[in-house]
């Protein structure tokens, strides 16, 4: 393939809404649908868009944890979704997953150290080995082994729990690590600690992130290049300084003129979208948010807008671009 | 990061904390309801288990002139039954038919239920469907008119009660693991185990069973004491253990027409049936207290 660590190419994921006696199929949950990417080595791309846009669906797709229904996934140049089981596993050790809820993602009844050491387990490294390699790393992430390694996950803070979460995807020295809304659920000053720790921890471990929030300031931070996402579809990308500076598509610049900033002049009287996204299991024909934009002409309601170039590596996926093409 | 590493809860004590069961242990040993209720239980169970060598006599002999003889008589402290046997002997024996029938349907329902729970939950689809409405089946009697149909189509004897509590248990047990598999199963931290690469056998014994089997186990610590009073019901209408064995419902039975010579003899089997299952139930309530993992 090419330069990419990571590519994923018209990728879909349809949830089937089942109901009634028969579990008969009622209605379809459209939480990701042609969805393309790539990531090359050592950048950070960001993903953003608002909840239920389909971003921890796609993460999960790219880590093959839910099956897509159509699309291709490369990792490091192997097809990810054609992986037997015994080359999955292995493929599994490159690429991790940060989860969000540092409550949900760690098992009460592991002590940190077991629940950091366990992926080494599974990968038949033997116990007095992957508790140490486990401390190890619990140690880097500023959680001292000595002090934490035997506590269980409710004797810790939010943040500490991230830590450790962190701690555990690095276990197996992956080359990407997928971080699912990592800081959503901490607060402001300990975001700030566990976004600085896991950017230190990319320029040690030359890694890769795939960065999910719902944070602009946040993907601004971290991010090299970023997606948004609209209603289970990629609707622009670009580098973080173009899409900040000339935001294109019509949600973008709404999602970006929303964004709290600290400069007075640029504060907002109204927001400039109103209303919750559609419900994904009926989105709008056409392009999805022509329900809430202020552009929207008819042909938007016949058929999705392909993604259009307006600049080199910054793609729209809108009517309003298309003169451009031409 | 020397401040980071502090730890933030109020009342952390640093150094080498609890592990869970030793922390269960230690709550357990402060919950005064549940040390006395625990303490009537092993006394309960401690007697029955050395009713062969402490009961005063046999418990199937009778003696024609010393029928229904006084709580308190002479060489017969609890007194005597309708065929003049020593009601302490027959209580010491009836002990350990009671709660033989009482454990063995729970604990066999424990097993197979959560085999069964479990594979459903972690399953889903139509294996689950297929499990739990069969299971609803079951469900749909109540326990008692369930346990007595069976029953009735077995016949008596105490091989028969336990099939038959088995079966009254079992959908109990299916759902509630069931349903904790279920909840378990949809967290991250399993999600996270599978992206470890780990396969289903290392994520239900690590992380799924660890986090079932308490609740699994506290459910069935409180239906002991329902599966007691179910077997003692089912010897109470004859479809139970067999006379002239000893068995409280059985004592309960053929004391019945006796209320009227001497009222307290024949409600001692009945005291003990009470006794036992509420020291069941305070035992599993604190336990069930004990084993929550708190925040």
């Amino acid at each position: 393939m090419s330069v990419a660590l990571l590519e994923a190419r018209g990728l879909r994921k349809h949830f089937p809404l089942r109901g009634g006696v028969l579990q008969r199929t009622r209605a379809w949950v459209r939480a990701v649908d042609e969805v393309a990417f790539q990531v090359r080595a050592g950048e950070t791309v960001g993903i953003v868009g608002e909840s239920g846009c389909g971003k921890s669906t796609l993460a999960r797709l790219l880590l093959r944890l839910v099956e897509p229904d159509a699309g291709h996934v490369w990792f490091d140049g192997e097809d990810v979704l054609r992986a037997l089981p015994s080359r999955m596993k292995r493929l599994r050790r490159d690429m991790q997953l940060v989860f969000q809820d540092p409550h949900a993602s760690l098992n009460p009844r592991l002590t940190i150290e077991d629940a950091v050491a366990f992926s080494l387990l599974v990968h038949g490294v033997r116990r007095a080995e992957a508790r140490e390699k486990a401390r190890m790393l619990l140690g880097r992430v500023g959680l001292d082994p000595r002090l934490y390694g035997r506590r269980y996950p409710h004797e810790l803070s939010g943040g500490q729990r991230q830590r450790v979460n962190i701690a555990r995807a690095l276990v197996l020295d992956p080359k990407l690590l997928l971080l699912d809304e990592p800081v959503s659920s901490l607060d402001k000053s300990v975001q700030a600690q566990v976004l600085n720790l896991l950017q230190e921890l990319k320029a040690e471990r030359a890694l890769t992130y795939v960065f999910i929030s719902h944070d602009l300031n946040v993907i601004e931070y971290v991010s090299d290049r970023v997606l948004v996402m609209y209603l289970g579809r990629v609707v622009e990308s670009g580098t973080a300084d173009a899409l900040a500076e000339s935001p294109k598509h019509p949600y973008t610049q709404a999602l970006y003129a929303s964004a709290p900033s600290m400069d007075p002049d640029r504060r907002m009287e109204r927001p400039p979208i109103a209303g919750d996204p559609p419900n994904p299991i009926n989105p709008p024909s056409g392009c999805r948010f022509r329900t809430r934009c202020a552009f929207a002409m008819p042909k938007c309601a016949e058929a999705a807008p392909a993604p259009v170039a307006v600049a080199a590596g910054h793609d729209v996926a809108c009517y309003l671009y298309d003169e451009v093409r031409t | 990061m020397s401040i980071l590493a502090l730890p933030t809860g109020v009342g952390v004590v640093v150094g080498a904390p609890l592990s869970y069961w030793r922390t269960v242990a230690w709550r357990l040993s402060r919950d005064r309801a549940t040390l006395v209720a625990g303490s009537l239980l092993l006394l309960v169970v401690l007697s029955a288990v050395l009713a062969p060598w402490i009961s005063p006599h046999d418990p199937n002999a009778g003696s024609i002139r010393q029928r229904l003889a006084e709580v308190g008589a002479p060489s017969h402290v609890l007194g005597t039954d309708e065929q003049g046997r020593d009601m302490l002997s027959r209580l010491l024996w009836g002990g350990r038919m009671t709660l033989l029938a009482g454990l063995t349907p729970v604990l066999v329902a424990f097993v197979l239920g959560t085999v069964l729970g479990v594979s459903a939950g972690y399953a889903g689809g139509i294996t689950n469907t297929l499990v739990m409405r069969t299971m609803d089946i079951f469900y749909a009697f109540p326990a008692v008119l369930l346990a007595i149909a069976i029953s009735g189509a077995l016949g008596p004897g105490l091989p028969n009660t336990l099939i038959s509590l088995s079966i009254v248990f079992i959908p109990r047990v299916v759902r509630v693991a069931e349903s904790a598999t279920v909840q378990v199963k949809g967290l991250e931290y399993v999600a996270a185990a599978r992206a470890s690469g780990a396969g289903v056998w290392q994520i239900l014994r690590h992380h799924l069973l660890a986090n079932i089997l308490g609740p699994v186990l506290v459910f069935a610590s409180t239906q002991v004491s329902l599966s007691i009073i179910l077997a003692a019901g089912l010897s109470f209408l004859g479809l139970g253990v067999t006379p002239p064995a000893a068995e409280w419902g059985l004592m309960l039975n053929t004391l019945r027409q006796s209320i009227y010579v001497n009222a307290v003899v024949p409600a001692l089997p009945g005291l003990a049936i009470f006794v036992t299952s509420m020291a069941f139930n305070l035992v599993s309530d604190g336990l069930r207290d004990a084993m929550e993992i708190r925040a």
